[in-house]
């Protein structure tokens, strides 16, 4: 007698002890898993679904897009989208100010958000739920409100006064990176206030015994929070880190506000299918590209944007996802 | 003899390091949040000219005209703002219970749990500033073929079911155009509550399994667990993620109200009713997570 055999006897048997039980409860189970797989299919493919759908659209070439019997797999296989968008967008040069930025950007925000985390999670000083409270504030606030005195602020950068009495008249900030450099610093950039309450929900759950210690040894306010709290609080800096990196990659809104004289990839992007008419014009080829042409030549862009991205999160997958559900977010 | 020094207490140390700590934020928030929110809001109320030769601007107060013509005179604002107002509504609760069934799916042992939670969290990477918009010209791609498909007779079971199910006029007929409506747009759902995603997940995470199984010996079967402990452990993280929902809603890059006003601003130089037009979008928004907060948060339960 095999050993499978045996071991189904040996159900039915405790399957006849149980009325039956045991068998309804197993089968219940693996319907449940085949469900429950059947549903994670359903979701996952339907997150993934238009990426592939854009990876396979990026090697089509013009005519397989109006042929209604290609769906996914491109009869005429081509790199030449590629070629033309890396063109259009200028990708390479693009990708180098981009990625600069981005490290520079997230950087100064990580830095900044972590010192004001920091502080309020670990010090008490009068008006703090105040200021807490006005974080708050500033991850509400929608942008767009402050945004116009702001531009103007920055085209005609003068504070107190003391730019127009040396040089004669206010200095045009808007071309350089310093306004958002600046901004980023003050905690005000992209998504900043939400750094600072992810950043100070760690350092509030650190225990407070491992500062007492070291301020009885001896060690400064400052030294403290460099010596001991910082190299602490590795995944959540790097997690916010990796988001400001990954957000400020596909920013449009304060990338068209305050760095338009640099071509960045999501400025680029956004500006494909324009450029793509333009192309086609100068060429002689057409008065307009295509509705199927453009969109396949977006695509091929959108992946080009994402693609470092996705490099990136199939590495420090862990680094976005396990230090913010470590964190302990509350109310 | 010596004048004794006076020293600071411990308590002033730890304020002034407070503050020595906060100092940059505090600094950014005065300069580049509450300055340009009082000119802003001073703006709204005023007829912004810029001066022709690079010497600054001047405003001019007009009273509330520009408020007046952001709402009665601009012919697309008022419509875009009540239009995004309700998409969030309709957003809201699918977007909730979208991202807590995902956290429940993913918070049980499977094999390959890890991949499929990867999976599920390339959105929040994915789906971020210029690429949501991208997203949309998609859409209307995907509209075309289906125009194209419906003209060439062939229909699908959920077609059939829609025109049977949706009956104008009816209660029943409306409650079914609202699913439907729900599930046409599914995907937007699924690629936006990533973060919501972990936020649940992260206070799964945190129920103990001890009062799981204490329930279980006291008979408990699965669904009274879920509604008993499940529930009320997470509910402070639902009016978290409401939160998070509501304003990552009106602050997306997509987000149709903001792309006017940030054409009207970049585009038209029309710096007063830009303003007067974010006044009005923001306290609508403030309104809105007001009153909503209010309400959840009388239910919400602490554990601690």
């Amino acid at each position: 007698m095999s050993k499978k055999t045996k071991k189904w006897q040996a159900f039915m048997e405790r399957n006849r002890k149980s009325n039956g039980y045991l068998m309804r409860k197993t089968l219940f189970n693996i319907g449940y898993k085949i469900c429950r797989a059947v549903l994670i299919f359903g979701l996952c493919f339907l997150i993934v679904q238009p990426l592939l759908n854009k990876i396979s659209l990026s090697f089509m070439e013009e005519q397989d897009l109006y042929d209604s019997t290609i769906v996914s797999i491109p009869r005429h296989f081509t790199t030449s989208g590629y070629k033309l968008t890396a063109q259009l967008m200028k990708y390479w040069k693009a990708l180098g100010t981009t990625t600069y930025i981005s490290l520079l950007v997230s950087l100064f925000q990580v830095a900044a958000a972590t010192f004001v985390g920091y502080g309020f999670a670990r010090y008490k000083f009068p008006l703090k739920n105040f200021w807490f409270f006005m974080v708050i504030l500033v991850i509400i606030i929608p942008p767009q409100t402050i945004m116009a005195p702001l531009y103007l602020n920055f085209t005609y950068f003068d504070p107190l006064g003391l730019v127009s009495l040396f040089t004669g008249k206010p200095i045009n900030l808007i071309n350089t990176m310093l306004p958002y450099l600046i901004l980023c610093l003050g905690c005000m950039g992209l998504k900043s206030g939400l750094y600072i309450y992810l950043i100070r929900q760690f350092f509030r759950n650190v225990p407070k015994d491992i500062e007492e210690a070291a301020y009885v040894d001896g060690c400064g306010k400052f030294k403290t929070f460099y010596r001991i709290m910082l190299p602490d609080a590795k995944p959540i800096i790097t997690s916010c880190f990796l988001f400001a990196f990954v957000w400020q990659w596909t920013d449009k809104f304060y990338s068209q506000m305050f760095l338009r004289k640099f071509t960045l990839l999501s400025i680029s992007l956004s500006g494909l299918s324009d450029s793509l008419d333009t192309f086609l014009k100068n060429a002689g080829i057409a008065e307009q590209a295509s509705m199927a042409y453009s969109s396949a030549t977006v695509a091929t862009g959108t992946l080009m944007t994402i693609i470092p991205l996705l490099i990136i999160y199939v590495f420090a997958q862990k680094g976005f996802v396990e230090s913010l559900s470590q964190s302990g977010i509350k109310m | 003899m010596h004048k004794k020094k006076r020293k600071m207490t411990l308590a002033a140390k730890n304020a002034v390091a407070g503050y020595l700590f906060i100092l940059p934020f505090i600094i950014g928030f005065l300069l580049f949040m509450m300055v340009p929110l009082v000119q802003s809001f001073r703006m709204s109320f005023s007829e912004v000219n810029i001066a022709p030769t690079g010497g600054g601007f001047t405003m001019e107060f007009v009273k509330i005209a520009q408020y007046n013509k952001a709402i009665n005179v601009d012919p697309q604002y008022k419509i875009l703002l009540i239009e995004n107002i309700r998409g969030m509504l309709l957003d809201l609760p699918a977007t909730l219970i979208f991202s807590f069934f995902v956290a429940l799916l993913l918070n049980q042992t499977f094999k390959g749990r890890g991949f499929v939670r990867a999976i599920f969290f390339m959105p929040v990477i994915l789906s971020s500033g210029v690429i949501v918009g991208l997203e949309y010209n998609n859409a209307m791609l995907a509209g075309m073929k289906d125009v194209i498909q419906e003209t060439s007779n062939s229909s699908s079971i959920t077609t059939v079911l829609q025109d049977m199910l949706v009956t104008e006029g009816t209660q029943a007929g409306d409650f079914f155009g609202f699913i439907f409506d729900l599930i046409d747009h599914v995907y937007d759902i699924a690629i936006q509550s990533g973060i919501q995603i972990i936020i649940f997940l992260s206070g799964l995470q945190t129920i103990s399994p001890s009062m799981f199984e204490a329930a279980k010996i006291e008979g408990c079967t699965a669904w009274e667990c879920f509604w008993k402990i499940t529930l009320p452990m997470v509910s402070s993280l639902i009016l978290v993620n409401i939160i998070y929902t509501i304003i990552d809603y009106f602050c997306r890059s997509d987000n149709e109200v903001m792309e006017y006003i940030s054409n009207i601003t970049i585009g038209k130089l029309e710096y007063g009713l830009s303003s007067a037009m974010s006044w009005i979008y923001f306290v609508c928004c403030l309104v809105i997570i007001g009153i909503i907060s209010l309400i959840i948060s009388k239910k919400v339960y602490y554990y601690e």
